[in-house]
């Protein structure tokens, strides 16, 4: 992205990750080449390694308890800042969508857009999980009885290769939502738009450490995923067959819960992405039982 | 009918204390010399010839001859459940629910066979059979039943939710008619068509099941069962022809169903183990909390996936605790499951008793206290093993880790409600918690930071078909009953 305007030579950013409310780069110092769609030369990103991943799930394990215990109110703010900011760099969006020259502007725009009113959609979540998806079972004897969704805790979510940003978006949303910390892996087609949440995310008064980013090679980082005790669920899209069949194994040891079919849904899809179903491979529930009378 | 016999020597001497005299359950309850599966609508014979016994485990006498399914008779019953489908999914929705609600009556009328036969096969207390068992069957078709034409209802934001096909159900022996309900009706209800497998070692409800589902005239093949032990499981889970896996049973063969399934598109629940804790505060009201405490541990033998095995106690009431707790156990009555006064049953199986006496065993030899309950003598035949619990027990003890699956509880202390919270989560399962304490606001502070799926706050191992059950972590996947449960059938 180097060129001159008014004879002034541009500062290039260097793209990092994001890690604990930091941004590191890979502990193995190695990198990618993102280039446009003729193959020239955009940026370099972090190639992150199973360290880098290490590390992520160790952060945002640090920073599960707190968002947890946030009202669903100051989660909410607290999304909607990410909004705020996300719509003041737009334009800076909708340039990182457009680096690879996988989308026109328009397109790019739109994405932009799509994107930052799902984040808007989520902060009007996160203090209505619980009414929507729990309830006070009415059980046949003296008992109040009711199911509480909670957050898994620690996900992991990969990206998709198209959506690059909406994608990524609307999985962390409802992760973020229902109260999860989430380590994601954004787009290795595309990570730049990913990385940029980044950046937003560290100006809109989001905890270090409930929202990791790595870019990186998919196929490498895949087989740590679901292999790290320290999740409770994978999401995921774009994956090969052969890639969902091992992910979902990997995490049979621990019986982590996978979901690598998420692209089922079309990510432009209002109807499914913005209703509690994106929400629910995010939750788990809590049936609690007390006595009444007596 | 009922008989009590009021003229057998109720007391040996003023000095003693009185016997209660034996009360025994004495319906009398056809069994068949052998059985076949069942399969489109009829009893059929195996296409194999391999055969076992089913014996009642407190007198180890056999009670009938099961047919061991091979995979031919899978074939035939997941086609005879896939023939079924396209007509049960298609059957109107309120039509469906009075099929349900059929089932459900007709249960209830034949509740005192059901529930005979399932303590003869199985084992457990007829109070526990009669009074828990059979009624929350009954209960749980009827609950589902009201909801075959309300399923646009029960998953918030989707509108038109469709049964997924072919359901295999792999259940196990601790309850064995109460998982069948808990697999088939839901499954029923959503429109789906099933292939059960009961344990090998409790049979014949679900058999007995089989024959209420023709009394009820259900459509040929809508409900296929096929008896085995773990062959005939693998084979009908693995089988290409079904849609969804949904099994109850050890955290062991969860994993390995997970594993086959990794590569399929099949949907899977699973209910698996647990070594859930009981924690009691000082503050609790504590004769109420040892009430729990046996219900938790030594309900149906301890053979409770949920069951409380971790009892943590808050040090300063540890001493009174277990004092009345002993006290409280050596009350229990041990022996025949079809006396209407016996508290802990026979234990299912000679192999999970000797199991069982294993970690009794190395409940020992790692240095923890061992107490036992009753002095009087258990039966010469069948399979028993007194109400037990262990004192002066190491975290890291195989005991309090690992899940044993029968009568034996794990007693240990903490100081701070951090250190109850901490060491009761600190286990790779999750299926349940008992939190005791009279204080309401710490009720649900340690709720709320329990990771399992199921909080009994003062109260432990109760259920009810509206009431969702499952697990967090390695307790497995989704949750049955209720209106969460439903999402399990339902693309």
């Amino acid at each position: 992205m180097s060129n001159k305007e008014h004879n002034r030579l541009t500062v290039e950013k260097t793209w990092k990750l994001f890690m604990g409310g930091a941004f590191p780069r890979s502990e193995s110092g190695r990198s990618l080449e993102v280039t446009d769609g003729e193959g020239r030369f955009k940026a370099h990103v972090c190639r992150s390694s199973r360290k880098d991943f290490r590390n992520a799930v160790e952060a945002a394990e640090k920073a599960a308890a707190g968002w947890q215990s946030r009202s669903g109110y100051n989660r909410g703010q607290i999304l909607h800042r990410m909004a705020e900011m996300a719509e003041c760099r737009k334009s800076e969006i909708v340039d990182t969508l457009m680096t690879t020259g996988q989308c026109s502007r328009r397109e790019a725009i739109r994405e932009t857009d799509h994107t930052i009113d799902r984040l808007i959609c989520f902060a009007g979540w996160t203090d209505k999980v619980e009414q929507v998806l729990g309830c006070r079972n009415p059980v046949a004897g003296p008992y109040h009885n009711m199911s509480i969704p909670e957050p898994i805790g620690v996900v992991a979510v990969v990206a998709p290769k198209e959506s690059a940003l909406l994608g990524l978006t609307s999985m962390i949303a409802p992760a973020l939502a229902s109260g999860n910390v989430v380590v994601a892996l954004v787009s290795e087609e595309n990570p730049l738009p990913g990385l940029l949440l980044g950046e937003v995310c560290a100006t809109s008064d989001v905890p270090a450490g409930v929202l990791n980013l790595l870019s990186g090679e998919r196929a490498e980082l895949l087989p740590h995923i679901a292999t790290h005790r320290g999740l409770g669920a994978v999401v995921a899209g774009g994956l090969s067959r052969a890639q969902k069949t091992r992910l979902k194994e990997d995490g049979v040891d621990s019986l982590m819960r996978i979901n690598p079919t998420m692209d089922t849904h079309d990510f432009e899809d209002d109807a499914f992405w913005t209703s509690p179903r994106a929400l629910m491979p995010f939750i788990e529930v809590k049936t609690m039982w007390h006595p009444v009378g007596g | 009918m009922s008989r009590i016999d009021h003229s057998s020597s109720q007391t040996d001497s003023m000095n003693s204390e009185w016997e209660y005299a034996p009360a025994p359950e004495t319906t009398e309850v056809n069994i068949e010399s052998r059985y076949g599966l069942f399969v489109g609508g009829r009893f059929i014979a195996s296409k194999g010839r391999r055969r076992f016994d089913t014996i009642n485990p407190a007198t180890e006498i056999s009670l009938s001859s099961i047919s061991e399914s091979n995979e031919k008779d899978i074939d035939a019953a997941v086609a005879s459940a896939r023939k079924a489908f396209r007509g049960w999914s298609r059957t109107k929705p309120i039509e469906r629910a009075k099929y349900l609600y059929r089932i459900a009556r007709r249960i209830q009328e034949r509740a005192r066979e059901l529930a005979i036969l399932e303590s003869m096969d199985g084992g457990k207390p007829i109070r526990e059979s009669r009074d828990v068992d059979i009624p929350l069957v009954a209960q749980h078709f009827f609950h589902h039943a009201g909801w075959c034409d309300k399923l646009q209802y029960a998953i918030p934001g989707h509108h038109d939710p469709r049964p997924l096909g072919v359901c295999a159900q792999v259940i196990p022996w601790n309850f064995p008619l109460l998982m069948a309900a808990w697999k088939i009706a839901p499954a029923l209800a959503c429109g789906n068509t099933v292939v059960l497998k009961p344990a090998e070692t409790t049979s014949l409800t679900a058999l007995r099941l089989a024959e209420i589902f023709q009394e009820c005239e259900l459509p040929e093949g809508v409900v296929n069962i096929v008896t085995g032990a773990g062959e005939t499981g693998r084979l009908l889970v693995e089988h290409r022809g079904v849609n969804k896996v949904a099994f109850t049973g050890s955290t062991e063969v969860g994993k390995m169903i997970a594993r086959s399934c990794a590569g399929t598109s099949k949907r899977v629940t699973l209910e698996l183990g647990g070594k859930s804790p009981n924690i009691v505060f000082a503050d609790a009201a504590i004769d109420q909390a040892v009430e729990g405490v046996v219900s938790a541990i030594w309900f149906n033998q301890g053979h409770v996936c949920c069951a409380g095995s971790r009892l943590f106690l808050e040090e300063s009431i540890h001493d009174e605790f277990v004092r009345r707790l002993e006290h409280r156990m050596r009350k229990l009555r041990v022996g025949d499951p079809l006396d209407k006064n016996t508290d802990v049953g026979a234990i299912n199986s000679g192999e999970q008793l000797e199991k069982i006496n294993s970690y009794l065993q190395h409940g020992v030899d790692e240095g923890a206290t061992m107490t036992q309950c009753c002095e009087r003598d258990l039966p010469e035949n069948g399979f028993w093993c007194r109400p037990t619990f262990f004192t002066e027990v190491q975290p890291s003890a195989k005991i309090a880790r690992e899940e044993i699956f029968g009568p034996v509880l794990s007693v240990m202390t903490f100081r701070t409600p951090e250190e109850a919270i901490q060491r009761a989560n600190d286990s790779p399962y999750g299926l349940s918690a008992g939190i005791w304490t009279d204080k309401g606001s710490k009720v649900f502070e340690i709720a709320s930071r329990m990771k399992a799926g199921v909080i009994w706050c003062n109260t432990f191992n109760k259920f009810d078909a509206a009431s969702p059950f499952g697990g967090y972590k390695e307790s497995g996947w989704g949750r049955e009953g209720g209106r969460h449960g439903l999402a399990a059938y339902l693309a």
